[in-house]
């Protein structure tokens, strides 16, 4: 009978990670609903930028305060994991503190006392984080976008980490052979008296601490997909996977390239029949009207997403008040992906129309001709997440498949068409400057 | 200005059996604006100064297609793109400067892709050249110890990281070089970006440029800086609304380089 605690610990865990696994799997299939786009280029510069901008937090540095906080929680929550190691262990095969035996004192001491110290900062970052959200209301958390779900999934990964930094310490606080070796106590040495000296009840109170910890990260573990905190691990491939070409470059279509040299062709033959090949081919859409038009990796940067808004209080359209969010545009992005999801599943993995689709539905026209591409938003991203992009693969779609771009642009792209500029002048007049 | 303005066309110079070092793609605002046709003259009087073998298309020149690709439709800017093409590798170009960042963001990144490959400056990095090459000569002006910001354009800075370029232009002026608090990688658009410029904002609170404006004033400059003629448009219109018009100048770089050297 004594096996019990140890069994039910395997049952625990193995249920905690086989649903992670599960929504893992289910995560890449919803990514792989997006276009292909081969991503397979200059490797020594993509590990360099995940090893900067993932790893080493570059980016998130550029506004001091946030940043500050923020590897505090990340290398706190990074280091204070290996003590899970020890946890899993000792509860699978019973033994307690299996650290304790195999490392030396000292130096299971000195981890233990690192873990202590950074799980007391993780919980001092996280409540001035709360703060930031529910005292200060930093504008980029009250915007209209981030009301209902998205406020509340903040705060309750907030919660989620006071309470398992709580009881890590608790934990610790409560283990009589632990505070008696007094090694590597630095923290919970102090929480200690608070639970009285009656071994009984600090035992009780020890074991009660340890399992709800591990109880508690496999919750988390599992709560992740469903929250905006998956990118502690998107946030990796996201930055591999980013852009490096210039921000400026947009890429070019291939299939209006095919389309364009056809006509320029001047051997070209219109009335040719379609080769052989092509028959079957399903005519181009051209841009994008929901998310499976999108590139995968499009799809990615929105589950990479952490709302955190940095795009957003850097985009001119949203300072002066105009509809547009590019945090807006990862976030219908990713709702709409999950639609689509949960569709798919209902229907036997094929996904029937639903009458929806990200344009309209989700993103409104208004919001995507607010752009003016300025790719502030793209520079703000601390993990290389690309709003722009998904914006101009919505406009192509609305120019190129429905000519509903506003008429002034139409009257625009007229003129371009008769006479090579984007305003109602001769083409012979386009050296007149010269003599004026 | 007494002299006459040198601009030879590639046309021309084929003619003549000549080939100019460089293209100076006027661009279609640089062609056709008020505003943006003193900058393109302005330029060009430094072009004539440093005695730079150039050229330009003339009527041959078209949109590049920037506008088009960025208001969504791609058919149009790849078919201007391939008929600018055929015209630049006709000619033989290699090497093309511009005053308009966007022409410049296009033709350097966009054309390679569909078979235009050429060495693209923005006119900041070209008048740098000619000033590191002593090519042209500063000296001492009027702008000296004026109080200058530089407003960056969105697919100059950002776009293309080029930040530098344009402050060691102005920098040789010996003027007061002052930073908008948002500069540089954060600096705000102008508003006039992603074909704006066409039509009408959206609902909103304010106008862009007017809020880009209001960053500018802070500084309490004489004079804004800028590098692309619809920022110059959109700069210019700001100031405008601010009422700051006769105390605050927005002027082009070549401008105030051609101006210091009364060119």
């Amino acid at each position: 009978m004594n096996y019990l605690p140890n069994i039910l610990f395997a049952i625990i865990l193995i249920a905690g990670i086989g649903y992670f696994a599960s929504n893992v799997k289910k995560l890449f299939r919803n990514i792989k609903l997006g276009k292909a786009q081969e991503i397979n280029d200059n490797k020594p510069q993509r590990w360099k930028n995940m090893a900067m901008i993932a790893l080493g937090q570059s980016k998130m540095v550029k506004r001091p305060v946030s940043g500050f906080f923020h590897i505090i929680v990340y290398v706190g929550f990074v280091i204070i994991n290996i003590e899970v190691l020890e946890i899993i262990i000792d509860g699978l095969f019973g033994t307690h503190r299996i650290g304790s035996e195999i490392l030396p004192e000292s130096v299971y001491g000195f981890l233990i006392g690192t873990f202590e110290i950074l799980a007391t900062l993780v919980f001092i970052a996280v409540v001035i984080f709360w703060i930031r959200r529910n005292i200060i209301k930093l504008k980029r958390f009250m915007s209209a976008e981030m009301k209902g779900w998205p406020k509340n999934d903040g705060n309750i990964i907030l919660y989620f980490e006071m309470v398992l930094m709580t009881l890590f310490l608790v934990m610790n606080a409560t283990d009589v052979s632990f505070q008696l070796a007094n090694s590597g106590n630095v923290i919970s040495q102090f929480i200690s008296p608070l639970f009285g000296d009656n071994p009984e009840t600090l035992h009780i109170i020890e074991r009660g601490a340890w399992w709800l910890h591990i109880i508690g990260i496999l919750i988390f573990l599992n709560y992740l997909y469903f929250s905006k905190h998956l990118h502690i691990l998107l946030a990796f491939p996201n930055t591999y996977f980013g852009k490096l070409t210039p921000k400026g470059q947009f890429p070019n279509n291939d299939a209006v390239t095919k389309e364009v040299m056809l006509m320029m062709d001047p051997d070209a033959d219109p009335y040719a029949a379609p080769a052989e090949d092509a028959t079957d081919e399903p005519p181009v859409k051209f841009g994008a009207s929901d998310v499976q038009d999108l590139s995968w990796l499009n799809l990615l940067n929105a589950y990479s997403c952490t709302e955190c808004g940095r795009c957003t209080s850097e985009c001119p359209a949203n300072l002066t008040g105009k509809k547009l969010s590019p945090r807006k545009i990862m976030m219908d992005t990713r709702d709409r992906l999950e639609e689509v999801g949960k569709n798919i599943d209902a229907n036997k993995g094929v996904f029937v129309d639903d009458g929806k689709q990200l344009l309209n539905d989700y993103i409104t026209p208004e919001e995507l001709w607010a752009c003016t591409s300025c790719n502030a938003c793209v520079e703000a991203c601390p993990i290389s997440i690309d709003p722009l992009n998904i914006i101009m693969e919505m406009r192509s779609y609305l120019v190129m498949e429905e000519s509903a771009a506003p008429m002034e642009l139409n009257n625009m792209m007229t003129n371009i068409e008769n006479n090579g500029a984007p305003w109602p002048y001769n083409q012979q007049d386009r050296l007149k400057w010269k003599d004026e | 200005m007494s002299e006459q303005l040198i601009v030879p066309t590639m046309a021309e110079m084929m003619a003549e059996g000549k080939t100019p070092d460089i293209l100076f793609w006027v661009g279609s605002a640089g062609s056709y604006d008020d505003r943006a046709k003193k900058i393109t003259k302005a330029f060009v009087k430094i072009l004539n100064k440093a005695k730079v073998n150039f050229a330009v298309l003339g009527t041959e020149e078209s949109a590049t297609g920037d506008l088009a690709k960025r208001a969504g439709n791609e058919f149009l800017f790849q078919m201007q793109a391939v008929m600018n093409i055929e015209v630049l590798n006709g000619y033989e170009v290699k090497k093309i400067v511009t005053c308009d960042p966007h022409s410049f963001n296009c033709i350097k990144n966009e054309y390679p892709g569909l078979g235009g490959n050429y060495e693209v400056l923005h006119h900041t990095q070209f008048i740098k050249e000619l000033i590191n090459s002593k090519q042209l000569e500063i000296k001492d002006s009027d702008y000296k110890g004026k109080r200058i910001t530089f407003h960056d354009p969105c697919y100059l800075g950002r776009a293309n990281s080029e930040y530098d370029a344009p402050r060691d232009v102005l920098n040789s002026l010996n003027a007061t070089l002052l930073e908008m608090k948002r500069s540089k990688s954060t600096a705000l658009c102008c508003g006039a970006g992603g074909a704006q410029m066409f039509k009408e904002p959206e609902k909103g609170d304010k106008d862009i440029n007017e809020l880009r404006t209001e960053d500018a004033l802070k500084t309490k400059p004489d004079i804004i800086a800028t590098g692309c003629p619809y920022c110059m448009t959109m700069m210019s219109d700001g100031v405008k609304v601010k009422e700051k018009e006769n105390e605050i100048k927005v002027m082009d770089i070549a401008e105030l380089i051609a101006s210091s050297q009364n060119l």
